[in-house]
């Protein structure tokens, strides 16, 4: 078992889950349960079709578009439907826009409810214990372990999903972005920003040159930042 | 339940470790794990509420040693053999007396366009209301101090503290009904007839409360936390009772009955 695994089975052997779950799946295979195509089917779904890349655009989109950001403040669910995402774990979506004096970060502190239509599955810190224990009493602190630091006049809103509905966080769009397309702007956003883990900064290579900065696909795509990494 | 799964305000957890460049999964039995867990969800044997709270039922140490995929894996262990559907022999992870009866006839496997349609689709959980909203935006109120040995989604560092509302977010079904054994089950016998899961639906707030009154006077003053709250978990904030007797038996009879309720699921 490599280190990496280890850290997030904890201390359950990852044989052992393998096993089971090879076992449970052959069960249910056999008693006609499951189509084994369709687990295939559904790993594809979840691991390529839907992620953090759909919110991003989300996201790129209400900082471009007025009429569109007034629309996603007021029915997330609509707005974000008429991009196509949509479904489970996102009936309910609500977007929450960040300003420089307030911060919004979502934690479920009572299971890992997560809007997986605009973020796709959550990451591994999301549901750990310690961020859903720390994030609604210290939320200064997770962000602090997360690295980021907000000015101390800026309040700080933290979002417990206690039922079904799901918050997506807008971030404050960085200055030195006027005039950037959405595909541009979009690469910036990171998953973390839009839980509200992170906030969204131009990568150094570009603060010094914004009039370099990219407007049409090609070049936004070859010079992107690791805006997906979810 | 006031268990582990409860999280919220604990200490002792350590710092979060975020992990750079993270993969959607980090190893394939994760990948079906999660598969197995949508493909019989969707054979429509048991709620997502039936689920969370099987998982929250783990033991504690179990429970907290568990990755998230893996707490999942042990409680479809359990869904799928108290709905009748299969028994794995592993589902005494968790025990809360129920036994499953007669096997109800087998569903066939959904097909993978039926589960994506189905999974593109959602289950929105928006009900039409039997009542108008009792709270308005901006109105105060207090939490119920609780402690429902069944499924709650109000969690236990925001219980008896005083918020505000500031969004009605409509109807919704209430989990803390709807996390009962499945109505096959019940329909067989082996399940108590008042644990059947129901899906009426109770109005839903999102209700504020200023850090320091969860936390205390050594609270960031500058944080406020919200949730999303059930009717029946709020009183007005001027209620001198918050526990689960109602203060005004005409305003609040029906809340008092689904309080009283509760803790059958």
């Amino acid at each position: 078992m490599s280190e990496h695994e280890h850290d997030h089975t904890h201390g359950s052997s990852l044989s052992e889950m393998d096993a089971r779950t090879r076992a449970l799946e052959s069960l249910l295979v056999e008693a006609g349960l499951v189509d084994p195509d369709a687990l295939d089917a559904i790993v594809e779904y979840y691991e390529h079709e839907v992620g953090p890349h759909r919110g991003a655009r989300v996201v790129a989109l209400a900082w471009t578009d007025e009429a569109f950001r007034e629309r996603l403040l007021a029915d997330a669910t609509a707005a974000v439907a008429s991009l196509g995402y949509a479904g489970r774990q996102g009936e309910h979506l609500v977007a929450l826009e960040c300003t420089p004096d307030l911060h919004h970060l979502v934690v479920c502190t009572l299971c890992s409810c997560y809007p997986w239509p605009v973020l796709g599955l959550p990451p591994v810190w999301y549901k750990s214990p310690a961020y859903r224990a720390k994030a609604v009493r210290d939320p200064r602190g997770v962000l602090a372990d997360a690295g980021v630091t907000l000015p101390a006049h800026t309040a700080v809103r933290v979002w417990d999903s206690t039922a079904e509905v799901r918050y997506l966080v807008v971030p404050v769009r960085p200055a030195g972005t006027d005039g950037w397309s959405v595909e541009a702007l979009a690469d910036l956003v990171t998953r973390d920003a839009m839980i509200g883990m992170s906030v969204v900064d131009l990568p150094a290579d570009r603060v010094d040159d914004p009039k370099d900065a990219p407007k049409d696909d090609h070049v936004a795509a070859s010079s992107a930042p690791t805006a997906t990494e979810g | 339940m006031d268990g582990v799964h409860d999280l919220g305000g604990m200490h002792g957890f350590g710092p979060v470790v975020l992990e750079e460049a993270e993969p959607v999964f980090h190893a394939d039995w994760e990948r079906r794990a999660l598969a197995l867990t949508l493909a019989t969800g969707a054979l429509g044997r048991w709620t997502i509420d039936r689920s969370r709270h099987v998982r929250e039922s783990l033991p504690p140490a179990l429970y907290l040693g568990s990755s998230y995929y893996e707490i999942w894996l042990r409680g479809l262990d359990r869904l799928l053999a108290e709905s009748g559907l299969l028994d794995t022999g592993r589902a005494a992870d968790i025990d809360d007396g129920l036994r499953p009866g007669a096997a109800p006839p087998a569903p066939a496997a959904v097909p993978w366009p039926t589960l994506r349609e189905s999974l593109e689709r959602g289950s929105p959980y928006d009900r039409d209301a039997d009542a108008p909203a009792r709270f308005a935006v901006g109105r105060r109120v207090r939490t119920l101090v609780m402690h429902p040995s069944g499924h709650t989604r109000l969690p236990r560092y925001a219980r008896g503290k005083v918020g505000q509302v500031v969004a009605v977010r409509g109807a919704h079904v209430f989990p803390d009904r709807n996390a009962a054994p499945d109505a096959a089950g019940a329909a067989r016998g082996s399940i108590r007839a008042q644990a059947r899961p129901t899906s009426s639906p109770e109005w839903l707030y999102t209700v504020a409360f200023d850090g320091r009154e969860l936390f205390g006077a050594d609270a960031d003053p500058t944080v406020t936390v919200t949730i999303d709250a059930f009717e029946p978990y709020l009183r007005p904030a001027d209620a001198a009772d918050v526990t689960a007797d109602a203060t005004d038996p005409a305003d609040d009879a029906d809340a008092a009955d689904d309080v009283e309720n509760r803790g059958t699921a």
